[in-house]
């Protein structure tokens, strides 16, 4: 009557988490064997949304190929555009005037906020929380607003050009920042009531997963998930861009490589991208929000590449230029495909459960991964 | 005063008069199914709002207000959305068991209705193993769920049945001793006895601290015997998609949903009637003054508040905390809440030979 | 270590290497059949100490393809840039998983859009197309009427 059920030769249960699975988070396929409930092997799947926009980006000019990006990491769009501004910058020598790159950072660190809004309570629904989720995103609609008058879009900006920003900030956009900074400084605190001191979460979370240092570095993993290993990796620090350097912020390092302190390390980001919004709303200088460039960009001859730091860790942007108006080869190196990689490492031996607490703590944007 | 006990003694003398003993006696029970299936009905619609209701207070939204007045007519709308659907079958489910176990989960909700006393005078049976048969009964509704999961023929199903068989198995235990130390109080299994020793206080203020304990351990046994949040590994949404009831759908998968919610609402009704007086006012010593006014309010509205109050803490319960793990859910029961209930029986045991309770 | 001292470093450990400047980092080229040894020794070498492989990619030249490894140590803050010539016709080179595990990925991406072959590699799988999917996308001679889109 039963048809049989795939097991392996050992008798460990085989199962399907995905493509679509309530905590995946998009068309991720993860096969696991299990023995009981405890993971023996898991083996990622990709691809389920690749576009190969690589290859798509072969064909556009160097003004064309920085929206493409938005639909990686769309959690982090201006980041990934602000990636590719920078490396054809770089091809270009081009300054940006000082407005600009204020602006830049300041929508860099409010696209922070809102991913980590994100991800925050998508990570209490992986642990079986439902309320973070609706909290987390009454906050994030928020910086929504913000994004929408200025940049005309909620989620896939398109803000940022070769040469600065595609237009002027909003006239309410210092209004509007200032009032989210007051709302939401009283919300982390009750965003700690809700999760980080909850018994139940700190039990779910705490030596579950563990990632060592060294682990970290060889896999490759960047942002949040190496930060919480003790990996020092922010690429704001290391190879600073625009007036990163300037501002007064710390990296936020935690020491033991569980989910708890990925997940701490994300907490403590809100305070830190807060910080630098409160450095910079009042200092916005006046000028030009954009560098005169031409009307058709040509790299010259060469190969450039460029980091930024985006919320899941660092994205790197390789131009391969031909001295045509479109690029002859990209590579982005998205940090999700890094730190996907290392998945298998952490969660052998642990619970169905742990899992999915796990990948909640590694904060996977699967367009990302697949590109 | 008015009460329930006139409107059924009056069908009772109208059916003795009319018909003969037995005809009378069958219809008694025609009327009883008839009022326990239309309970069940309304009861499932009025939690389901309620849950939606409570989330999305907790969850800073409106919840639905869309369908009838202030969108009390969701659930009936669900329901029929429900009723419409087509009833898949898995090619691979063992049929027969697939189809009969929404319908043992059900009718084990069902047959625990008789012994709860809605009012005063007002229960189905009186039986004087009231609250063994209570315990008992709800045992019966894990083998439905063990059927469903096993039946399926889904891994993430399988899963979601061992898990809830064990997490039942274990509860119970607790559960079922801090039923005990009321029992031991009040020297009666039978429910109307409970009741009535409760007349001049209820058990969570008369048996001092142990009653509290056992009621702490009773709210929370319950809440993983109906895997509720934070129990609701059975389940558990964002591991195993919908546990148990994965391949369920339309009103299959209905009848699981009322199954938890009458559940939730017969454990409440218990816990209110061991720990809380039932149907009994709030009385205070011989207040005589006080106590009268509080007869003034009907019994039914008595239970009913009652039970509804422990609804809304479990429904609290569930949007406030994170699942457990499998691993963390056992250890809480074998290694806290079970030596707890049990040293807490012994406690009780000597309160009520030594008469310390009130 | 600035790119001059790294490049005498280098050229200590294999005296084939060419190097590329005016780059943005030092570039390096590999014969393939040297990179395996040379790559432990980039890894291992307490002065080089090269822990942290952010980026692992393939060019295709239309005469050869290149593959371009970005090493940078964590520790000692210094990045260089690895190429490798590998031929069109039958691409192999030596996987390096094993002593950067993120490579494991990278180089089945690599796999499955060049078509370039990691000996020893643990699981050489496509990654992101399907099984049974025919040809080498991110090579510039493919060609696909129906899912591929030019402006």
């Amino acid at each position: 009557m039963f048809e049989e059920v795939a097991t392996t030769e050992q008798g460990d249960l085989v199962i399907n988490v995905g493509p679509q699975h309530p905590s995946t988070h998009g068309v991720l396929h993860l096969i696991i064997t299990l023995r009981g409930e405890t993971i023996m092997k898991i083996e990622p799947h990709l691809g389920y949304i690749h576009r190969s926009i690589e290859k798509m980006c072969e064909g556009l000019t160097y003004r064309q190929f920085v929206y493409v990006t938005s639909k990686m990491d769309y959690l982090s769009s201006h980041i990934n555009n602000h990636g590719c501004v920078l490396c054809v910058e770089k091809g270009l020598q081009l300054e940006v005037t000082p407005r600009a790159q204020v602006i830049r950072v300041l929508m860099d660190e409010l696209t922070r906020i809102a991913s980590h809004c994100l991800w925050w309570g998508a990570l209490g629904m992986d642990v079986g929380a439902l309320t973070p989720f609706f909290h987390a995103f009454r906050e994030r609609e928020m910086i929504n607003v913000i994004m929408e008058e200025t940049c005309g879009t909620r989620l896939t900006m398109n803000y940022m050009v070769p040469g600065g920003v595609m237009a002027d900030l909003h006239s309410n956009f210092q209004k509007r920042v200032k009032q989210f900074i007051k709302d939401f400084k009283p919300k982390l605190i009750e965003y700690d009531d809700l999760l980080t001191n909850n018994s139940i979460f700190i039990e779910r979370m705490k030596g579950v997963g563990i990632l060592s240092k060294d682990d970290a570095v060889s896999y490759g993993c960047t942002g949040p998930t190496a930060r919480g290993s003790g990996v020092s990796c922010d690429i704001r620090k290391w190879y600073p861009y625009e007036i990163y350097d300037k501002l007064n912020f710390e990296e936020v390092l935690e020491t033991e490589g569980d989910s708890y302190s990925r997940y701490m390390v994300r907490v403590r980001e809100f305070r830190q991208s807060l910080s630098i919004l409160e450095q910079l709303i009042d200092n916005i200088p006046e000028g030009d929000f954009q560098t005169k460039t031409k009307a058709v960009l040509k790299l010259p001859k060469g190969e450039f590449y460029s980091k930024v730091e985006t919320a899941r860790g660092e994205f790197g942007v390789y131009i391969v230029a031909e001295g045509a108006t479109n690029p002859y080869r990209i590579k982005f190196r998205s940090p999700g495909f890094s730190n996907l990689s290392a998945l298998d490492h952490i969660a052998r031996g642990q619970k169905i459960a742990d899992m999915i607490a796990i990948m909640g703590s590694l904060d996977f944007v699967i367009p990302d991964i697949d590109r | 005063m008015w009460s329930l006990s006139s409107i059924t003694d009056i069908v009772q003398t109208w059916l003795g008069s009319t018909f003969n003993p037995t005809i009378a006696l069958l219809l008694q029970f025609v009327m009883a199914g008839l009022l326990v299936i239309t309970l069940f009905a309304v009861l499932g619609l009025v939690l389901v709002f309620m849950e939606r209701k409570v989330s999305a207070y907790m969850q800073v939204r409106i919840g639905p207000n869309r369908v009838g007045p202030r969108g009390y007519l969701q659930t009936a709308a669900d329901t029929l959305k429900l009723l419409m659907k087509e009833g898949l079958v898995p090619a691979g489910a063992d049929k027969f068991l697939f189809n009969l176990a929404p319908y043992v989960v059900m009718i084990s909700a069902m047959l625990l209705m008789a012994p709860i006393a809605f009012a005063k005078d007002f229960q189905m049976w009186d039986l004087n193993i009231g609250v063994l048969y209570v315990s008992s009964v709800s045992s019966i509704a894990v083998i439905g769920i063990l059927m469903a999961g096993w039946s399926s023929n889904n891994k993430y199903s399988l899963l979601g049945a061992m898990r809830s068989g064990a997490q039942i198995v274990s509860y119970e235990l607790s559960a079922g001793l801090s039923i005990i130390s009321i029992v031991i109080l009040v020297g009666s299994l039978k429910i109307s006895d409970i009741i009535a020793s409760q007349q001049d206080g209820w058990w969570i203020f008369k048996g001092h601290i142990p009653a509290i304990i056992a009621f702490v351990i009773f709210l929370i046994a319950v809440t993983a015997e109906t895997n509720r949040a934070p129990f609701d590994l059975a389940e558990a949404e964002s591991e195993l998609t919908a546990g148990f009831h994965t391949e369920y759908s339309g009103m299959r998968f209905a009848l699981f949903f009322l199954a938890e919610y009458a559940n939730i609402f017969i454990v409440c009704a218990i816990g209110a009637t061991l720990f809380l007086g039932g149907w009994m006012p709030f009385h205070i010593g011989n207040l005589q003054a006080f106590n009268h006014i509080m007869d003034y309010i009907p019994s039914s509205i008595w239970f009913f508040g009652k039970t509804f109050f422990l609804i809304f803490v479990i429904m609290w319960f569930r949007w406030t905390f994170p699942r457990l793990r499998i691993d963390q859910l056992l250890n809480l029961e074998w290694k806290y809440l079970l030596p707890i209930s049990m040293f807490n029986v012994l406690l009780v045991t000597i309160m009520a030979i030594m008469k310390w309770h009130f | 270590m600035t790119n001059e001292e790294l490049k005498a470093k280098l050229t200590g450990i294999n005296s084939a290497l060419t190097f590329e400047e005016g780059g943005q980092w030092l570039n390096v080229n590999v014969e393939p059949k040297d990179w395996l040894p040379f790559a432990k020794e980039l890894r291992e070498n307490p002065e080089l100490n090269f822990d942290y492989m952010f980026c692992l990619t393939c060019v295709d030249w239309k005469t050869h393809l290149g593959m371009v490894y970005h090493l940078n140590s964590k520790n000692l803050k210094h990045i260089i840039v690895v190429k490798s010539k590998l031929d069109r016709n039958n691409p192999e080179i030596e996987t390096i998983s094993h002593i950067w595990r993120t490579a494991e990925f990278h180089e089945r991406e690599v796999y499955d859009l060049f078509g370039v072959t990691f000996l020893h590699h643990p699981d050489l799988r496509r990654l992101l197309l399907t099984d049974e999917w025919v040809g080498w996308p991110l090579r510039k001679d493919y060609e696909d009427p129906v899912n591929m889109i030019k402006l």
